[in-house]
């Protein structure tokens, strides 16, 4: 099929080539609103409550906030083109810098949850579809419904209480890796996968016990939509007409769930993974909140509490940019998983 | 008879819906014989293909026999389980369906759909299960079968998916194929050729055929029995011939009347009682248009191209005068719809100019074309009544909506006076307007549709298939009603159908289009009876024809 492949390719590309107006509109856009927001960031990066007029002008000049907003926006723009996303007033280094630091914590920890959470969700959903109404649709529904209602900070918390201080299952929520132990060489960023390059099981180990509690909360709270969705397109897909003619010509059970039905169900839950997984990686703030995972997304919000505009700026062209490459991957994948993409 | 096959025993299947059990078949009847073709015929409702899919073990799971037998081989299919189940689906019985397009998965190439099929009753290779499945697409004749074995259903046309469903059927020589209408939604042309083909392959295999449809032709041409259903009930059970020539049931003798033939008029289609208005207004004769009238609607070079692709409709012209009816008939893709909906401006022509009442309105923008003072004179009616209604707006308000903003009615006594006055002339019961559009049978929403469409007391009716979706007793009686409205109010009807026979009976002229052109026009009778080209003539051959008297037993 090197034509699909090929059509699949052109698609990605032009896909991508129309994303760039939206993404400079988000860089626009965030320029402007940190300027709006409240908050003078020369007064909190002085030297202290009585630091002078003077010492703080300083500042501001050295920061070029005294020039009008559109030629700060100029600056900015030109720098970005440069490759620079400024520094952070907060850690003192480049924001890009702090960003590729903290990014694979994040997204390790994204991925993870999403794993989880689909190899839960697609199964739960399945089952509840087999058997609409019954025991076992209510309860993945109860199930579903209760993932969403705790909020993720408070499930973190119990999960915690619970294996942490209860059982003494968990290490102690405290970041990505204790402190005692020493990191592999860096290659990927995922811990996971570079302890496992280095051959050190006894750190992978270490590193998949901090990983798996923060990863349950935050899949607890997108099991849900998943659920919800492979539920209803599987119950579309087995009330479909071409089900019926698997059933007529007596296929066995599993092939007309699995190959017929679930391959058609899978569909629509390719694009609602790809969403959950863009929204997961700006709202898992909480969750690096609560178990002190240093990801970009606590790295943001830190910024915007002490108005530290580089970073915020650059978490948000971030966070854009992501959301444009899942859109695309997930594109790739549907044009893959679904023949009749290609031809449209 | 031969041997019989299978044998259904007094079944009764019920439906639980939300309120209550409804009885879908009410003590059927039935045997087949081995290698023979049976039709099951009957309108929408009338539980034919709910018996269908009792034999094959197929009702969904609301749906339940509640008593009776099936016997196929002298085994209940009814109280089997399990793998004996399976054994029988497929193997011994096997299944083609309405909207062949639907029936197949559409994210799985066709060859592999077919070895699915084969290797769960045969134990075999998969290199094996490949090659018969090549074996079968060439005994359903299709073109290049090796390309055709990776191709996915959207890339195959609606006859070409029908084949393959066939193939899938016949894959491991089931004694029974129940065919559920299996070549309604297709082209005339393409549904002799797959019904010739279906009738081949069970007699040059020895199967046995239940053939259901609502079509009375053509279950006349192809089966030597026919068992008339309704309300769950087989009502009468003769051969062809008896079944045209002596209709013992009410019903029968309804549903024969209302098929359309060769040589039916209008006022054939329905009995004696529900006759006498219609009557009363052909009798009248029609008023000649005197010498020099201009025509009503003129085209003139028609052409339209959808994204640079090649034209849909190219050079098409034509003219109508004011209360006359032409028929534009051809096959799917051949731009029949595409030209209606230029004439009525709901799209923009590529070229051409389309001039009504001597006023050139084909370069009004269509999306202002509702501004246009000849958009009431130009209405039209929908294909599926059910899609073309609002689902929100009851009866009365789908009615009013354009007398509302396109005569500029009020809310208001005069409005319930002229909406009410619609109903009364396309026969709607008053009783029915406060109604929502799924509170209403199919025919009375066809009325809504068609009292919606003459609000405005339009002068020109675009109908593209306005009956394609009806029963044949309610087309006959919106096509009694077509031709009424058109005597008593001089409406000029473009009627765009696939079906022959009724722009035969309901056109005064008609124009057969092919692949975006005119392949030829004329008065309708003797374009029917003498067509001129080879394509009209092929047209009008694949018709199942009712043959009465002596052509049948010619035939016979």
């Amino acid at each position: 099929m090197t034509t699909g492949l090929g059509a699949t390719m052109v698609r990605a590309g032009r896909r991508l080539l129309s994303s760039l107006p939206a993404l400079f509109g988000v860089l626009v856009f965030t320029f402007l609103l940190m300027r709006v927001l409240p908050g003078d960031p020369a007064v909190f990066f002085a030297s202290g409550p009585n630091a002078g007029k003077e010492e703080i002008e300083l500042i501001r000049k050295q920061m070029g906030l005294d020039k009008s907003v559109p030629e700060q926006l100029v600056f900015y723009l030109s720098d970005i083109g440069h490759g620079n996303l400024g520094r952070s007033m907060m850690t003192g280094q480049p924001v890009l810098k702090d960003l590729r630091e903290r990014l694979p914590a994040s997204l390790e920890l994204t991925f993870t949850a999403l794993l989880i959470a689909l190899i839960a969700a697609v199964p739960l959903g399945v089952i509840a579809a087999l058997r609409p109404g019954s025991v076992v649709d209510h309860g993945v529904r109860l199930f579903c419904a209760l993932g969403v209602c705790v909020p993720t900070f408070v499930s973190g918390l119990l999960l915690i209480y619970v294996f942490y201080y209860l059982l003494g299952l968990a290490p102690d929520p405290t970041g990505r890796i204790d402190v005692f132990t020493s990191l592999p060489p860096q290659r990927t960023g995922f811990l996971s996968i570079d302890f496992l390059l280095a051959g050190d099981f006894e750190g992978w180990w270490a590193a998949c016990k901090q990983l798996i509690l923060p990863a349950v909360s935050m899949a607890l709270f997108v099991i849900a939509p998943l659920a919800r969705i492979t539920r209803a397109s599987m119950l579309v897909s087995l009330g479909s007409d071409f089900v019926r003619t698997a059933r007529s010509v007596g296929l066995s059970w599993r092939k007309v769930v699995v190959t017929y039905a679930l391959r058609n169900a899978i569909l629509p839950v390719i694009t609602i993974a790809g969403i959950v997984f863009s929204t997961m990686l700006g709202a898992n703030v909480l969750v690096e909140k609560v178990f002190s995972w240093p990801g970009v997304a606590s790295y943001a919000l830190d910024a915007l509490l002490s108005s530290d505009y580089a970073p915020v700026q650059g978490f948000v062209l971030l966070m854009a940019s992501l959301f444009v490459l899942v859109n695309l991957v997930v594109d790739i994948c549907y044009g893959i998983a679904d023949p009749r993409v290609s031809i449209e | 008879m031969s041997e019989e096959l299978l044998r259904i025993e007094d079944l009764q299947v019920s439906f639980s819906t939300r309120r209550g059990m409804v009885e879908a078949v009410r003590g059927v009847t039935l045997s087949v014989g081995k290698g023979e073709m049976l039709g099951l015929v009957g309108e929408s409702g009338s539980g034919k293909s709910v018996t269908g899919f009792a034999t094959t073990r197929l009702l969904d799971a609301a749906g339940r026999v509640t008593g009776g037998r099936i016997l196929f081989r002298g085994q209940d299919v009814t109280k089997l389980r399990g793998d004996d189940l399976r054994h029988l689906q497929g193997a011994a019985m096997s299944m083609i369906f309405q909207n062949p397009r639907a029936a197949l998965n559409p994210i799985r190439a066709i060859g592999l759909q077919i070895a699915d099929a084969i290797l769960t009753h045969k134990r075999i290779s998969k290199d094996a299960a490949r090659a018969e499945a090549l074996d079968l697409l060439r005994a359903v004749q299709i073109r290049d079968p090796e390309a055709r074995m990776n191709a996915y259903p959207h890339e195959l046309s609606g006859g070409m998916c029908q084949r393959v469903m066939i193939a899938i059927a016949i894959s491991c020589n089931p004694a029974l194929l129940i065919a559920d209408e299996p070549t309604t939604g297709l082209d005339v042309t393409t549904q002799k050729v797959v019904m010739d083909l279906l009738a081949d392959i069970a007699a040059a295999r020895g199967m046995a055929t239940i053939l259901i449809t609502h079509d009375l032709g053509l279950a006349a041409r192809y089966c030597r029995r026919i068992a008339v259903m309704e309300r769950g009930r087989i009502v009468e059970e003769a051969s062809p011939r008896t079944l045209f020539s002596t209709p013992q049931h009410a019903y029968t003798r309804r549903l024969v009347a209302a098929s359309p033939t060769a040589t039916s008029r209008i006022e054939d289609l329905v009995t004696e009682e529900e006759r006498e208005r219609y009557a009363t207004v052909v009798s009248k004769p029609r008023q000649e248009p005197a010498h020099g009238t201009p025509p009503l609607l003129e085209v003139r070079k028609l052409a339209k191209r959808f994204d640079q692709g090649s034209a849909a409709v190219a050079d098409f012209s034509m003219t109508m005068a004011g209360g006359e009816s032409v028929g534009l008939v051809g096959e799917s893709g051949s731009g029949k719809s595409t030209t209606s909906r230029m004439i009525c401006r709901l799209i923009d022509p590529s070229e051409g100019d389309i001039v009504f009442d001597g006023q050139s309105i084909g370069h009004v923008a269509s999306r202002d074309f509702h501004r246009s003072r000849f958009r009431k004179d130009i209405q039209m009616v929908f294909q599926d009544p059910n899609e073309s209604l609002n689902p929100r707006y009851t009866a009365f308000d789908c009615i009013a909506h354009p007398l509302m903003r396109l005569d500029g009615m009020c809310v208001g006594d005069a409005l319930r006076k002229r909406v009410e006055e619609c109903a009364e002339r396309v026969g709607l019961p008053l009783d029915l307007l406060p109604r929502f559009p799924h509170q209403l049978s199919g025919g009375q929403k066809a009325r809504v549709g068609i009292a919606r469409a003459i609000a405005c007391r339009p002068r020109l009716l675009v109908l593209d298939e306005p009956t394609a979706a009806l029963d044949v007793s309610v087309q006959a009686v919106v096509l009694q009603l077509l031709d009424r409205l058109r005597r008593e109010n001089d409406i000029a009807l473009l009627f765009v159908s696939h079906d022959l026979n009724v722009v035969r009976m309901l056109c005064d002229r008609t124009i057969v289009l092919r692949n975006g052109g005119i392949v030829e026009q004329g008065e309708s009778r003797a374009l029917f009876d003498n067509p001129k080209t080879d394509y009209t003539r092929k047209l009008v051959e694949a018709i199942p024809h009712i043959e009465t008297g002596a052509a049948l037993a010619a035939a016979l």
